[in-house]
């Protein structure tokens, strides 16, 4: 674009990124502080994510953009347009085709490759936030591993509700060390974290802050032995697809409350109608 | 550095803060399940020196040595700080005087009492609740209270739920400062009862400050008299309170008899 | 019945921007305002924009104003995202503000004072009473003119010190010579924070939030009993060393305001009593963000010099990190973004909960029965 450089961001910044990066993969699920700069789109609407996917962008990469797992929806229509715009890389709605996927909300159903980079973006990158609002008091706990804190949190829900009642940015232990945010993807998500093939970058870009977890990296979701992580979804199958193991969208159909439950992958779910997958409230073309 | 067969000692502490002295060559040894009182009016820098024990002061000089359970010598002040709060939650315990400093108040009680083995690695629910039931009856708080927050605790119960807190590791050394302190006369006695049993049960060294003689008389099997940062007298309880040296420790157990 | 997920985000899209472009633009019978007249009649607007924007540009910071549709909140944020792609060239040294071309210039603490008191253009005394004649294109009668010497005026600060009555000036880098001030826009925020990345970020800082928190210190919640020892507002001289040259040169004016607060402060046994001061600094006339600027800073410095750290303004961690507008606007407005993946999880978790709960209470009602 004119007047901007390939990506929006210029090369030093770029690079000052990218060695927050290495430092994040260095030091799994560890917070890496960085000079997060002021993006055209706002914060909390994906900074982060837009400037980590800028830093590793090169001109032959085919970038995928989702929100809430869909390719349509209009966040992720901004952002792609955006690198579309400021970039000129080629997009794609494709999980397959894509080599940087930047997410919000949701990891894809289709397995991801080891060449294969995802970008989530995070609103919130302090998984104790919660709990402890001082970033002084949290570095510290981080720095000695001590998460005491959020044990205490999941006793509390277990002895409350009789589960732990975190359904969405579920906590994990990535490596055995760092307790991490996920970023708020559902809770349903959080196994396809674990020994993921592809590499996982996180960018918070309000609070300044990237993480990551490298290809093949242990990612543990808290729990009891007594009351294991579950991961939960609606339990129904996709209207559309007939899947019954992917997340699914609850869509309110007329003002009587009938319900319909789609994929919330779209990708996922048009991979499989064109398959010749079909659900109960798919359209008799999209059947045959 | 550590006197044999000694839990923890210290050597020569000294500490100012500006021109107040608040320790001069002050030393101390403890032994596994003794339970030793330093006594002293406040000022005479009884709870500083509990403070440099536990290593959260730093002094100007001076050694603290501990002796792990796994039988290694360390010297407090120079552990990084990792190691020392490792040591906090597992071997140490910490009892203050006003247990809302050390009580989690928004969590129940039971998750209070399970903190300390869920950083010790307990992961099973069902083991971590039936502990916390366990301790929170060994402090005499009903079991049925184990889901209520300490905000709907009495004074008593909140330090006794602190006590529970604490040894639910069963730790080799505690430090108590005035853990009676701020209590009624008849809670204090349930209390100092309660402790008196358990550190025996439970061979729990304990380090406990207090300006009370009484509660001093009643737990010690040793006592250290300090006046001015410096520790005047030591020896057994019976031996230093029937028959005192110093003459500001007779100063100090004839005006508790006077009173 | 056939459902077909709901598509066109992209076209939903451009048909906003399109009626939010007419929507600005407005009925067409009346003439377009252009950035010249906004930067001209509108100046206090674009003040704010610039300063909250942290670029002093008086033609930028006009067509953000318009640009958006004088939302100053929204115009800052258009001003950050465009300074954020700029080179850095060079530093400037640090600014006079002695030196100032000095266009206002009050103090409450002297009557009368070298230089004087200077009311310049200011809405003190007016009356706020609307002004009818407005609504009709009408120049207002020249403002008196007068000689003036045009000699520097001394600092109220520079006065009291003389006498050793005020703490001295915090020097770049005081805590520790040879490092370079804070840069918030290069490095991000850390603990503990200077007093330099503190002031840089509240001269950012949205001047609502600042005026709330200053005005919170003067109504108990950590107050230190202020005095405005002296607010000047005036053009300064902005200079820079190119490495190559050696030597300063100056690249041009600004437009500052500038407060200094004069605090009490009891003293302590090192310390004798003395007055001790908080900051702030604006680009424009922003005297109302200076002013509240300086009241948050001296209250930050409490732990500092050994005060109580009670109320929220004291709390260096709490100001920073909700002092700015761009951060704060962009977390509040994400929560109108689709959520709806994890409200399902929500869902789900609730009607299983429920679930639970009734199955239970019915194995309960078995039991007794």
């Amino acid at each position: 674009m004119e007047g901007y450089n390939f990506a929006y961001l210029d090369e030093q910044t770029k690079r000052m990124i990218r060695r927050a990066i290495l430092k994040a993969v260095a030091v799994p699920g560890h917070q890496v502080p960085f000079g997060s700069r002021e993006m055209p789109l706002p914060y909390g609407w994906g900074t982060g994510g837009i400037q980590v996917t800028a830093s590793i962008l090169g001109a032959d990469d085919t970038l995928k953009v989702i929100d809430q797992g869909a390719d349509d929806t209009t966040n992720a229509v901004s952002i792609r347009r955006f690198f579309a715009r400021t970039a000129g890389v080629r997009t794609t709605t494709r999980t397959a085709e894509a080599t940087v996927i930047q997410t919000r909300h949701r990891v894809p159903e289709t397995p991801l490759r080891e060449d294969q980079i995802i970008v989530y973006q995070v609103p919130q990158p302090e998984p104790l936030s919660r709990l402890e609002p001082s970033r002084v008091q949290t570095k510290i706990m981080h720095a000695l591993g001590e998460y005491g804190l959020m044990h205490v949190k999941l006793y509390e829900d277990v002895a409350r509700y009789g589960q732990v009642s975190i359904s969405y940015d579920y906590p994990v232990m990535v490596n055995g060390r760092h307790l991490m945010a996920p970023s708020p993807i559902p809770a349903f998500d959080n196994p396809k974290l674990d020994r993921m093939p592809a590499l996982q970058l996180f960018g918070a870009g309000r609070e300044k802050r990237i993480y990551a977890v490298p290809p093949f990296t242990s990612v543990r979701s808290l729990d009891f032995d007594d009351h294991p992580f579950r991961a939960i979804r609606a339990p129904h199958a996709c209207g559309l697809c007939g899947a019954t193991d992917c997340y699914l969208d609850e869509v309110v159909v007329d003002d009587r409350g009938k319900r319909l439950f789609v994929c919330s992958d779209t990708d996922h779910c048009a991979t499989r109608r064109e398959a010749g997958h079909s659900g109960a409230d798919s359209l008799p073309e999209a059947a045959e | 550095m550590i006197a044999p067969g000694a839990l923890l000692s210290a050597r020569g502490l000294a500490l100012s803060f500006g021109r107040i002295v608040a320790l001069r060559d002050a030393a101390m040894d403890i032994w596994p399940g003794e339970v030793l009182a330093i006594v002293g009016e406040s000022g005479s820098g009884k709870t500083t020196l509990l403070n440099v024990l536990s290593g959260n002061v730093r002094p100007d000089g001076g050694t603290v040595a501990y002796r792990s359970g796994s039988g290694a010598v360390v010297d407090v002040h120079a552990m990084p700080a990792p190691a020392l709060r490792a040591l906090h939650r597992s071997e140490w315990g910490f009892v203050q005087q006003d247990p809302r400093r050390n009580l989690r108040m928004n969590v129940s009680a039971g998750g209070n009492v399970g903190e300390r083995l869920m950083a010790q690695g307990a992961r099973h629910y069902g083991n971590i609740r039936d502990e916390a039931a366990r301790w929170l009856e060994t402090v005499e708080i009903d079991a049925s209270r184990i889901d209520d927050l300490p905000r709907t605790f009495s004074g008593g119960m909140l330090q006794r739920l602190q006590i529970a807190r604490t040894l639910v590791t069963r730790p080799s050394l505690v430090f108590m400062d005035e853990p009676t302190g701020g209590l009624d006369v008849s809670v204090q006695a349930r209390l100092l009862d309660l402790i008196r049993s358990l550190v025996a049960r439970l061979h729990i060294a304990v380090v406990l400050v207090t300006h009370d003689i009484a509660v001093a008389r009643l737990l010690a099997d040793r006592i250290m008299v300090m006046q001015n940062g410096s520790v005047i007298e030591t020896g057994l309880t019976d031996q230093v309170l029937d028959d005192p040296h110093h003459p500001y420790t007779q100063l100090l157990v004839s005006s508790v008899l006077a009173a | 019945m056939a459902y077909v997920a709901v598509k066109g985000g992209e076209r939903a899209i451009d048909n906003a921007h399109a009626w939010l472009a007419e929507q600005r633009r407005g009925d067409t019978g009346v003439p377009e305002i252009a950035p010249r007249q906004i930067a001209e009649q509108l100046g206090r607007a674009v003040d704010r924009a610039m300063a909250e924007g942290a670029i002093y540009d008086r033609g930028l910071g006009a067509l953000a104003v318009k640009q958006a549709q004088g939302d100053l909140i929204e115009a800052a944020f258009l001003l950050r995202a465009y300074r954020t792609t700029l080179p850095r060239f060079a530093y400037s040294l640090p600014l006079d503000t002695g030196a100032m071309h000095v266009a206002r210039r009050i103090s409450a603490t002297f009557k009368d004072l070298p230089g004087g008191q200077v009311l310049g253009p200011t809405y003190d005394y007016t009356h706020r009473l609307l002004d009818f004649t407005l609504e009709q294109e009408a120049s207002p009668p020249a403002a008196a003119e007068t000689e003036t010497d045009l000699a520097p005026m001394p600092r109220v600060q520079d006065i009291l010190a003389q006498e050793g009555l005020i703490e001295p000036d915090a020097l770049p880098g005081a805590d520790d010579p040879g490092k370079p001030p804070a840069d918030l826009t290069r490095e991000p925020l850390s603990f503990p924070a200077g007093r330099d990345a503190r002031l840089q970020a509240l001269a950012r800082a949205d001047e609502g939030f600042v005026l709330a928190m200053g005005y919170s210190t003067q109504r108990g919640y950590g107050g230190s009993h202020p005095f405005a020892g002296e607010i000047r507002m005036g053009e300064v001289a902005i200079e820079i060393e190119p490495p190559e040259l050696g030597f300063a040169i100056d690249i041009g004016d600004i437009t500052l305001t500038e407060c200094q607060m004069v605090n009490q402060f009891a003293g302590s046994k090192t310390v004798p009593p003395q007055f001790t001061r908080g900051y702030g600094l604006a680009f424009g006339h922003c005297e109302r963000k200076a002013m509240a600027m300086a009241l948050a800073d001296r209250a930050m410095r409490a732990a500092e010099l050994g005060e109580d750290v009670t109320a929220p303004a004291q709390n260096i961690e709490f100001m920073l990190y909700h002092c700015d507008n761009i951060e704060a606007t962009g977390f509040v407005e994400h929560l109108k973004l689709p959520h709806y993946v994890d409200f399902q999880s929500e869902l789900e978790n609730v009607r299983r909960m429920r679930a639970e709960h009734e199955a239970a209470a019915q194995a309960t009602r078995k039991a007794a029965e």
